[in-house]
């Protein structure tokens, strides 16, 4: 076990480092400067702003510095926001983000898990139907459409709760729901095939001929099987929702880090780019490693064998980057 | 298993808990006025700002030597007087006695002359130190070449820039030529002061809401990023009894829509940013709470006139007269926008009244008119039709624009292909000449026509249209040394007579900023090339 948490470890910087490398150099190949504006800019004082962030040295020079910087957990200093460096970005911003993902994450996976499995039993009835009317609204609404009626509905006409900020756990349920509808309704529509596989084994056949209870049947032998692939989900979608939603913190204007995803590409804002390429990588390293761990908790009947995970770190780095690309371009349900 | 998933379930509920954080914003007292002031402020230091979003907190909570009155007039701010030499280049500023900093220390003229040389110095890396140029000696202290010179030389260009603390409430400005708008400039946030001493203390004074320091009616209380700066009323400030509001809360929101939801759900006094759907809604409706006031900026197209057909004068005017202005600003733009007939808009004065009515309309839309031009300029270029690309930058508005202009030239016999791009790719494309006809908006930085005509001289690095024409180079350049005001305006009016003759630019309309503003809200204003001005505003009945 040891030997295999090391060597994930291992990999993990390993692919850090590739994700660094390769934005580093798409980030320099996009065309724009950070420091454009229309036209009223003079040459000279552009000089002086790409002096005093080192963009007029060569490019491996620029590199090296970065990277012996990061070496000192210094993320380096926004271009745009100049009173802010990308560190301040992430103590200020993250806690936001991650409350809210958590709290959408919680919502999800439970609500989801529940309409899933009221979904499976209750198949090609009622109770199914509406389920699935909820998963299909779900994945087919835009997450900005859905804040925008959930705004229109909840907080303009009923006046029940706030339209926008961050001050109270009131503010924090519109945001909340328009952010987690997504992987709630892809958790049950999930929960509810997986379930319905499970439940047409033998095995389960096996338990309800033995005359056990269909509660019994239900969470002690089907359960466990059913919720795997839904954990593997999980463990992306926690990854993409803890570091924040461009759209949903634009549109109800919480101080979160996912705005910065993308507008640090808008802006060619070099180091903030880096910055939350960087940290939105390890967030989603950590969580395909804690899926890893919760696999083998779920079901024993995965071992840890050597050489049964190879994965290198050049491709794990490419998975990486296209969840990275995914989250800053805006989530499927945002675009 | 059970137990573990409920294990899990309680930890991840635990840490939602810790992770959250909320603030408590309050200013204290009763009339706070609330309003959304755009995206984070990238810096709210005098020196580092350079945003609409940051300059309407900036002007707020800052002074400089002159500002503006209840009516919105120019008059002595920090400076209780100013005098200015026969040549006009010398101007001798006299601070107020009871000018202080937010902290209680006094508002020296070397807060001045620090803040200002503090913006021009190279290693401070100003976007807008270039709003200084106006004086001696600022331009060399600026450009100067870090890599190859050495600190003592820098120092010497410091000492010479024309900006000198006399004593401590006597500031001399030494101006390299007339600049009659000079002391419109000194109420510009780049010539703001910054305390001296706070700053060599604590460089990062201006980054935190506990640490801010300023000398205008309000002060910060709180800067939560990315969530609000919440000020109140600055009781050092010397006219603090003009000041009626407690404080302003500047709500940091980018969504236009969610804005607009939260002034209909009562949680903004006023809307700065509306919708252009909501916009077209209210002004059908004449809603009593919409103001629309003017804004010193025009939106036009760029003609790359060193591409064919577009290096014809008769294929350019010819496109210019074919579109319907007033159809794009009630059709599309929707917000009160005004047809542009020249570069320069409405509300900059000329000394005989406004510039923009005395100089009038320079050409008229006429399609048939335009067809016969164009047909003659392209037989001139040995062409027989044309199309084109249009390049515009990605928004919803600029495409809205760009189809109906397309939709236009189709009947004046011209197709075109829209090109959009990323903001900061379109400005590369066009300072490198690499498009045909590209959307263009231009901002005043000061409220004289120049600032809309010397962008297209020859020397300039704004001109991105390939065209040159030494006449109009020495309206501008006459212009710019010239003592008398009356003739300095003639030679502005000749050197846009010219620009609108040749038009490498096809002007499209004046912008407008209209705004909603709550019943109870008063003697709020704007002043045309500022954001609205809260500083003596009131709340009349103040809702609990």
């Amino acid at each position: 076990m040891l030997r295999y948490i090391l060597k994930r470890l291992g990999l993990a910087f390993l692919t850090l480092w590739v994700v660094i490398t390769i934005t580093f150099l798409i980030m320099h190949a996009i065309p724009g400067d950070p420091f454009a504006k229309e036209g009223k800019t003079p040459p000279a004082i552009l000089e002086n702003l790409r002096r005093h962030y080192n963009l007029d040295k060569p490019l491996h020079e620029q590199y090296f510095i970065y990277l012996k910087n990061l070496a000192k957990l210094d993320l380096g200093p926004s271009m745009k926001h100049k009173s802010r460096t990308v560190n301040d970005y992430i103590r200020d911003n993250f806690p936001t983000s991650a409350h809210l993902g958590l709290q959408a994450l919680i919502m999800s996976s439970i609500l989801g898990i529940i309409l899933g499995i009221i979904a499976a039993t209750r198949r090609n009835r009622l109770p199914d139907y509406l389920c699935m009317i909820i998963a299909i609204i779900g994945i087919s609404v835009p997450g900005f459409i859905l804040a925008t009626v959930l705004i229109d509905v909840f907080a303009v006409r009923l006046d029940l709760l706030p339209p926008s900020g961050w001050k109270s756990v009131k503010h924090t349920i519109l945001p909340t729901v328009a952010l987690g509808m997504f992987t709630l309704a892809y958790v049950a529509r999930m929960m509810r095939s997986s379930m319905l596989e499970v439940l047409g084994q033998d095995y389960i056949k096996t338990a309800k001929a033995k005359g056990l209870s269909p509660v019994k049947v239900l969470f002690k032998h089907a359960f466990r099987n059913a919720i795997l692939p839904v954990v593997t989900v999980l463990g992306i979608s926690a990854a993409n929702l803890i570091v924040g939603s461009f759209i949903i913190e634009r549109i109800f204007g919480i101080p979160g880090m996912g705005k910065y995803f993308v507008q640090s590409i808008q802006n060619r804002d070099y180091s903030v780019i880096l910055g939350t390429t960087i940290f939105y990588s390890i967030i989603l390293i950590s969580m395909n490693f804690i899926v890893d761990m919760l696999y083998i908790l779920i079901d024993p009947r995965i071992k840890i064998k050597s050489g049964t995970k190879k994965k290198t770190a050049y491709s794990e780095a490419l998975i990486t980057q296209n969840h990275v690309c995914q989250n800053m371009g805006g989530a499927k349900n945002e675009s | 298993m059970k137990r573990k998933m409920l294990a899990l379930i309680s930890v991840l509920l635990v840490l939602s808990l810790f992770t959250g954080c909320f603030s408590d914003t309050t200013s204290g007292g009763n009339k706070v006025l609330r309003i959304v002031s755009g995206g984070e402020p990238g810096s709210l230091h005098p020196s580092l700002a350079q945003g609409t979003h940051e300059s309407i907190i900036l002007d707020h909570i800052f002074e400089g030597l002159m500002r503006r009155d209840e009516n919105g007039n120019l008059v002595e701010g920090v400076a209780e007087s100013y005098a200015v030499s026969e040549d006009k280049l010398t101007y001798t500023f006299t601070i107020r006695k009871d000018a202080k900093w937010s902290n209680g220390d006094s508002v020296t003229a070397e807060d001045f002359e620090y803040a200002w040389k503090h913006a021009l110095n190279p290693l401070t890396a100003s976007d807008y130190s270039y709003q200084l140029y106006y004086m001696v000696g600022a331009t060399e202290f600026n450009t100067y070449d870090l890599e190859k010179g050495s600190e003592e030389e820098l120092k010497k260009l410091e000492d010479a820039v024309g900006v000198r603390a006399l004593d401590e409430r006597t500031l001399e400005v030494n101006l390299a030529q007339p600049t009659p708008f000079f002391l419109e400039l000194c109420g510009f946030y780049t010539y703001y002061p910054i305390p001296k001493s706070v700053q060599e203390e604590n460089p990062d004074w201006a980054n935190d809401g506990s640490t801010h320091i300023s000398n205008g009616p309000f002060e910060i209380v709180e800067w939560n990023h990315d969530e609000s700066v919440v000020t109140s009323k600055n009781k050092k400030y010397y006219n603090k009894d003009k000041i009626k509001l407690d404080g302003i809360e500047f709500t940091i929101l980018e969504d236009q829509n969610t804005e607009w939801q939260m002034y209909q759900s009562g949680e903004l006094d006023i809307n700065n940013n509306l919708p252009p759907d909501v916009l077209g809604t209210l002004r059908a409706e004449n809603n009593p709470e919409l103001i629309i006031a003017g804004d010193l900026a025009t939106y036009f197209y760029r003609f790359n006139t060193t591409l064919q057909p577009f290096n014809n004068m008769k294929v350019r005017k010819a496109l210019s007269m074919a579109i319907d202005r007033e159809i794009i600003v009630e059709e599309v733009a929707q917000g009160g926008q005004i047809p542009a007939f020249g570069i320069v808009p409405f509300e900059i004065p000329d000394g005989n009244g406004d510039f923009r009515e005395i100089g009038g309309d320079y050409f008229s839309e006429d399609l048939e008119e335009a067809k016969k031009l164009l047909a003659e300029g392209l037989a001139e270029e040995g062409m027989d039709s044309l199309n084109f690309t249009l390049l515009y930058n990605t928004q919803e508005s600029h495409q809205k624009i760009a189809e109906a202009i397309q939709e236009m030239w189709r009947q004046l016999g011209v197709e075109i292909t829209l090109e959009n791009t990323e903001f900061r790719v379109k400005i590369e494309r066009e300072h490198a000449l690499d498009y045909e006809v590209a959307r263009a908006g231009w901002i005043g930085d000061y409220v004289d026509p120049n600032t809309f005509l010397d962008m297209f001289t020859s020397w300039s690095t704004q001109n991105d249209t390939g065209w040159t024409n030494d006449e109009f180079d020495k309206f501008i350049e006459m212009a710019g040394n010239e003592f008398d005001a009356n003739k300095r305006m003639e030679y502005l009016h000749e050197a846009e007579a010219i620009l609108m003759e040749e038009l490498p630019i096809m002007p499209i309309y004046y912008y407008t900023r209209p705004r909603c503003e709550k019943p109870y809200v008063k003697d709020t204003f704007k002043v045309i090339n500022r954001e609205v001005c809260l500083i003596y505003a009131d709340i009349e009945d103040v809702e609990e």
